[in-house]
């Protein structure tokens, strides 16, 4: 029987180093390991310390493309650890500012990283040539994301603006609103993106998947919410068949196994021992039902009202959000009143918080505890990627049967393409992914 | 031939790298101009050096990596480092100051399978460089300068004065003195367009130290103001904290009633 080691050095088109490694003997798969090579940057040791203020600005940097998702999981847990509310306005503009992440990030997956994979080309940029209206528009759709986050917070990239108990200053009326018309544009340039990607050619493949999200009684769920669990069965759910664990119970529920070939920490289900799926897909399927209108009639014809457990499909779901992003961001952008004041204040206690809120690819854990003069004794974080690894592995192992006779190089790239589907964030989860393989 | 481009990361958050992607009206132009060689993060075609310009993002926390630099210089005929991590260490670099051991342990429950240096180094302490981009993250408008120079062959020109000096220009109120919030402007490279005090906020340093900072007559005010040498210390000691001007500034404070232990604990 023949065995090969096939080894993916340096995975392209996904955020920060890994590598991917699969050991086959004929089309068994006998190991199979999404290396994180990326080094570690300890991020919870060097907070220890630290004032809680600094908290936010310092966790923004694991990573450059959901700076944001850090900083919303960080002031939430550390408000709550300090018994701070925030006002509606605050919630708001909250809300606005992770629409622009999710549309930043997701503009970026779909077009730049993800839809070469489907069209057959090495990059989104060598796409131009083929496709110059589709990667025009994508560009178009990030940029507007990326003003928005600026508007908001001072730059696009590790905003400065987020503060515990709020925002250091509203913005100014005039510059969000300035933003309106190009917001409406996106829109249809995200309907436009959701039958763009819809019409993409998928494997036929499926996964019993146990999906996690939060999910939230009358909203999309981005700051907070509930842990959902929807196991993988027929039949539309909509959260409704979903178990619902609240955030303080999530480290008692999810463990985080360290594992020999990665820098990352790997996430099941206590009790089974069970991988889950965190992101996009999941999200859509939990929660399809508090969609905005457009996004969520999309979700309904292009079958999200139903179990998919096709990862390959994520990037129509991700296409779904942005629909969703745009829309909510439109209607927090055209009744926009300034947060006064723009933070809340509080007083330092000694205490514990935590909090989970949706980054663009999943669910984010952070818990903090801070002692009276307001310093950080302990924080534990938890990343999408870091929870999605275990899920990576064993669906990767359900697909090289699919593509086992395929040469080296092509197995490799399938093999590739699956691990981009789940748009994973390297940086992140370092404390988290190398795709090699190994024909045995 | 089209000037060849390779992007290289070590220890970092990506933030530097996508600010080129970022670039979204400039990006197919830069990508029109220039051969992109080897930038993993936006395509899956790799080529072999040697390349006319590197950019360098992270800096070098691992024995692996101090080997990689060393071999991405040897293919680089320019290497210009990108961002804080790069230039200055990283937020990383605080362990620099702290028990290594400790930091491992803080984060993996089984510290035996990670392998990684105890501190975190700028790129020019293992080879040569010859450009730097500050800042955390870089500014992508310094960064299609940087492209655009060398493209017309020219140095790139970016600014040394402080954030101060581009407060007074943008006509900010000066958050220190009208609010007595500190802020690092005085003594922070200007680069970012002085955003933080735009948002009433004092600036944390992110470009790292302007040259010929007066770092002593900045945290000496701080002092007067109340702020604990320890604290002032730790205010330094961020993004660019293993900066030179930071490091010995930090340490000088740490040094006082306010030892090292105390700011870390
Ligand atoms: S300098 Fe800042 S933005 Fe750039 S890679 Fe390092 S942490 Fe990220
Ligand atoms: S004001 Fe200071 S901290 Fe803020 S972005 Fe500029 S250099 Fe960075």
């Amino acid at each position: 029987m023949t065995e090969r080691t096939i080894q993916v050095e340096i995975l392209t088109r996904v955020e920060g180093e890994g590598g991917l490694l699969l050991k086959l003997r004929g089309s068994d798969v006998e190991r199979i390991e999404l290396r994180i090579y990326e080094p570690p940057r300890f991020f919870e040791a060097l907070l220890r310390g630290r004032p809680l203020e600094d908290v936010p600005d310092i966790t923004a940097r694991i990573c450059g493309i959901c700076p944001v998702a850090y900083q919303m999981s960080s002031v939430h847990a550390l408000e709550q650890a300090l018994g701070v509310a925030v006002s509606p306005e605050v919630r708001r503009l909250r809300r606005l500012l992770y629409c622009g992440e999710w549309i930043e990030s997701h503009a970026l997956h779909v077009y730049l990283l993800n839809a070469p994979d489907f069209l057959g080309f090495d990059s989104g940029l060598d796409m131009a040539s083929r496709y110059p209206e589709e990667v025009s528009r994508g560009l178009r759709m990030k940029k507007h994301g990326n003003q928005l986050i600026e508007a908001l917070g001072g730059r696009s990239i590790h905003p400065i603006n987020v503060a515990v108990g709020g925002f250091y200053r509203s913005p100014r009326r005039d510059e969000l609103e300035r933003l309106i018309p190009d917001f409406r544009w996106c829109v249809d340039a995200a309907i436009e993106t959701v039958r763009w990607t819809a019409s993409f050619d998928f494997p036929d493949f499926s996964r019993d998947y146990q999906m996690v999200s939060l999910i939230h009684d009358t909203e999309y769920p981005m700051n907070e919410g509930d842990v959902g669990v929807l196991e993988a069965g027929p039949g539309p759910d909509g959260g409704r068949g979903a178990e619902r664990i609240p955030v303080a119970e999530y480290e008692r529920q999810f463990r985080e196994d360290h594992v020999a070939h990665s820098t990352a920490l790997h996430s099941v289900r206590v009790g089974t021992g069970r991988p889950y799926l965190v992101g996009p897909l999941a999200r859509v399927q939990l929660n399809w039902e508090h969609l905005s209108p457009t996004a969520r009639e999309l979700a309904r014809e292009f079958g999200f009202d139903r179990t998919c457990g096709n990862p390959f499909r994520t990037i129509v779901a991700r296409s779904i959000e942005l629909v969703h992003a745009y829309e909510e961001a439109l209607e927090i952008l055209g009744s926009y009143e300034p947060a006064r004041p723009a933070r809340n204040t509080y007083a330092y206690r000694a205490g514990a918080g935590c909090a989970a809120t949706e980054a663009p690819r999943g669910l984010l854990f952070h818990r903090y505890t801070v002692d009276e003069g307001g310093r950080v004794r302990e924080a534990r974080i938890v990343p999408p990627t870091s929870q999605n690894q275990g899920q990576i592995e064993a669906d990767l192992r359900a697909w090289v049967p699919h593509v086992a006779t395929a040469d080296d190089a092509t197995l490799a790239r399938q093999c590739e393409n699956l691990v981009r589907c789940y748009d994973p964030c390297i940086s992140c989860s370092t404390h988290f992914l190398n795709v090699r393989v190994e024909r045995a | 031939m089209k000037p060849k481009l390779a992007v290289f990361k070590f220890a970092s958050c990506d933030g530097c790298q996508l600010s080129l992607l970022d670039a979204e009206d400039h990006l197919l132009a830069v990508a029109g101009a220039l051969d992109i060689a080897f930038f993993p993060e936006a395509t899956s075609r790799m080529r072999a050096g040697p390349y006319d310009v590197a950019l360098v993002e992270g800096s070098i926390t691992t024995a692996h990596d101090a080997e990689r630099i060393r071999a991405v210089r040897r293919d680089a005929k320019c290497l210009i480092t990108i961002g804080a991590c790069a230039t200055a260490g990283g937020i990383q670099s605080l362990k620099n100051w702290a028990d290594h051991t400790d930091f491992i342990r803080a984060v993996y429950a089984t510290p035996e399978y990670i392998a990684t240096l105890a501190t975190s180094t700028p790129i020019a302490d293992h080879v040569h460089v010859d450009f730097e981009l500050r800042g955390c993250p870089i500014n992508q408008y310094q960064l299609i300068e940087v492209i655009q120079s060398l493209l017309a062959g020219r140095r790139p020109r970016t600014p040394s004065h402080s954030v101060c000096i581009d407060c007074k220009r943008r006509g900010t109120v000066c958050v220190l003195v009208a609010r007595g919030e500190p802020c690092l402007g005085p003594v922070t490279q200007a680069g970012c367009g002085a955003i933080c005090p735009a948002y009433d906020r004092g600036c944390y340093a992110c470009f790292g130290p302007a040259a010929q900072a007066n770092l002593a007559g900045l945290t000496a005010r701080l002092a007067s103001d109340g702020m604990r040498p320890g604290r002032i210390a730790q205010s330094l000691r961020t993004f660019n904290g293993y900066a030179p001007a930071f490091r010995e500034e930090s340490d000088r404070l740490a040094d006082g009633r306010d030892r090292v232990d105390e700011v870390r604990r």
